[in-house]
């Protein structure tokens, strides 16, 4: 079966990432990594791998689009707005890392398919990626009435755009709790710890229920849940069964990375990164059905 | 000399009375600290604006109906809100602002300071006396703390508080941490403190003479942990020692004996627990946290804080306290 080209746009901590995750992609190609700086990281990693590179942003690109089928914007959400125009113009399929929001939210294991067909769709949030399916497996049995998220991040794994932005990743991740999980009201609350060695990502899950007594089946549904996340990021894990007190229901989730580029203490980069190959992969396999009817 | 002396009752305090404080008790409280002079008081969730949830608890009142009242009761006074970017947003700043308050203190953890950069921009362009709080300041070296202060005052910052969240600090700490800053930056300098290892009042003293030139208290010293510096006993003894605050200390007195005495939900004392707060370097509204989750799986509250200081925890992690209890309460049951 034939590949789709797939050019990164922003060369730094996911875009870098995002490449070699997509190397191991049986229906992606990894084609040409876009950055602005030529001396970034990730631009000399992905020239050094054989990819091309372009180090004057989307005009760059622009002007090479046969390089690609699929684009992914790990830029940030003011770039990705001309970007995303840009692109979906040009008939380019985007799959958005950033906060910008734009497309429909798209969290794999509760809605992978459902968005698959549109021009432009976004990943959310790392935290959002890390708690939504858990959420989603908690509304599946008793609806939710408000879901709160924690996610606890090494200092070293926040870039310089999360810190300037991170009003972004709090409104961004509460209304995809909302949109995605399933829940009446969402919130979303992210902090920075450095320690050293640096720790973990963890998340705590924080969940409202509309009524009590369905603490079997929810738990039940919570480890199939994290059986299905894990099948794309396989070090995903509870840290404890969930606790009950009354309607709250309160989950704790660690996550390890594959250390591809950062190590895995980074497991909010992985997230975010394996669950946007998932998608990626997904829209390959919808480009090539939809060319096979043509 | 004159010093600002900032009332945190109704911010602190919060944690204390599991934010629950009334819109009568806030507007009593707000009228007494305006008529014994308090420059400034702040009001908002314990752990901030949009602090009002599952993670910390959640707010009784709606904060802002809070704020309403309490600047509402204000003719001298000026009311303070405290925001930690993570948890509230610059959205919750602005409601604030629009109420008529007059300071925003942006809380990061001491090593930080950057995710503050936007918080503190728009505070100083919507025209408040804009504060970078630099929390848990006793884990981070000197030279850090310098370095995370001038980011702070690079973005716009007026005052940069060194602020010992988990009440761990001893004088010769502050005065290192303070002249150090006093030393390397333009703007004002401010002291926080807790009271888990009884130096809150002692730190203050040596905040002042270091250089600080705004500290905190709260009445009757309510506030998380074993809670802050008391203001009444504060204002008594700044005045002892010279010091200028404009503050009527019969009145400020009456409202900690009339106000806020009746509302406290347990005295404010050292307990073995918030002392271990203090030793182990743990923020302190953990407290009724672990109190909780200790009661929930049977341990003993201080296993819990003493693992969490190991875990070094920076504020914001409450959850790691039920999870630490959950595997504590595993372990036992394991063993013959």
């Amino acid at each position: 079966m034939k590949k789709c080209k797939v050019g990164i746009i922003g060369s730094g901590n996911i875009g870098t990432d995002l490449m070699y995750k997509i190397e191991r992609s049986p229906y992606l190609e990894m084609s040409v990594m876009i950055g602005i700086d030529p001396d970034s990281d990730g631009l000399k990693r992905a020239a050094k791998r054989g990819y091309k590179t372009i180090s004057n942003g989307i005009d760059g690109l622009m002007d090479q689009l046969d390089l690609v089928d699929i684009v992914y914007d790990a830029t940030s959400a003011y770039a990705h707005k001309r970007h995303s125009e840009l692109l979906t113009a040009a008939n380019k399929k985007v799959i958005d890392l950033t906060p910008a929001a734009i497309g429909p939210f798209t969290v794999p294991p509760v809605n992978l398919r459902e968005h698959i067909d549109q021009p432009n769709v976004n990943m959310v949030t790392c935290g959002g990626q890390a708690t939504i399916p858990i959420i989603h497996a908690i509304h599946r049995v008793v609806p939710v009435d408000y879901a709160e998220i924690v996610a606890t991040i090494a200092s070293k794994s926040a870039g310089p755009g999360t810190r300037a932005n991170i009003d972004e990743f709090t409104r961004t991740t509460a209304k995809a709790i909302e949109m995605v999980g399933g829940a009446k009201k969402g919130k979303a609350i992210i902090i920075l710890n450095p320690a050293e060695p640096p720790i973990i990502m963890r998340d705590a899950i924080h969940v409202l229920v509309e009524e009590q007594g369905h603490e079997e089946a929810i738990s039940k549904s919570i480890h199939e849940m994290v059986a299905t996340v894990q099948k794309y990021v396989p070090g995903y894990q509870l840290k404890s069964e969930p606790i009950f007190d009354g309607n709250k229901v309160s989950v704790f989730i660690e996550v390890n990375g594959a250390a591809d580029y950062l190590p895995a203490y980074a497991g909010n980069l992985d997230i975010m990164t394996a669950a946007a190959v998932q998608v990626g992969n997904e829209m390959a396999l919808h480009l090539q059905q939809k060319e096979g009817v043509l | 000399m004159k010093l600002n002396v900032l009332d945190v009752t109704l911010r602190d305090g919060s944690h204390s009375v599991r934010h629950s404080f009334t819109v009568e008790q806030v507007r009593a409280a707000a009228k007494g600290l305006n008529a014994s002079g308090v420059p400034y008081f702040e009001v908002s969730h314990g752990d901030g604006l949009g602090g009002s949830s599952l993670q910390y608890g959640l707010s009784k009142t709606d904060e802002l109906k809070l704020i309403e009242a309490a600047v509402s009761e204000c003719t001298t006074s000026q009311v303070s809100v405290l925001l930690l970017p993570g948890i509230g947003t610059k959205e919750d700043l602005q409601s604030a602002a629009s109420l008529g308050v007059k300071m925003a203190r942006i809380a990061t953890h001491v090593t930080e300071a950057d995710i503050g950069a936007q918080h503190i921009e728009l505070a100083r362009s919507l025209g408040l006396k804009t504060v970078g709080f630099l929390m848990m300041s006793h884990m981070a070296p000197v030279e850090k703390i310098v370095e995370q202060a001038k980011l702070f005052e690079s973005y716009g910052a007026e005052i940069v508080y060194v602020t010992d969240s988990a009440g761990a600090m001893l004088p010769k700490d502050v005065t290192e941490r303070i002249s150090a800053l006093r030393q390397a930056l333009q703007c004002e300098i401010g002291f926080h403190a807790h009271n888990n290892l009884s130096m809150a009042l002692a730190n203050t003293i040596a905040a002042i003479k270091a250089g600080a030139t705004y500290v905190d208290g709260s009445m009757r010293a309510l506030g998380a942990g074993a809670g802050n510096t008391q203001t009444e006993v504060m204002a008594a003894v700044l005045e002892r020692l010279g010091y200028e605050t404009g503050i009527d200390l019969y009145n400020l007195i009456d409202t900690a004996n009339d106000v806020i005495a009746p509302l406290m939900q347990q005295p404010q004392e050292i307990t073995g627990s918030s002392l271990i707060l203090g030793y182990a370097g743990v923020y302190s509204s953990f407290l009724l946290h672990a109190q909780n989750a200790a009661e929930q799986f049977g341990i003993d509250e201080r296993d819990i804080l003493m693992k969490v200081g190991e875990m070094k925890a920076v504020g914001g992690q409450e959850d790691l306290i039920y999870e630490v209890a959950q595997n504590l309460a595993s372990k036992r049951e394991v063993v013959p």
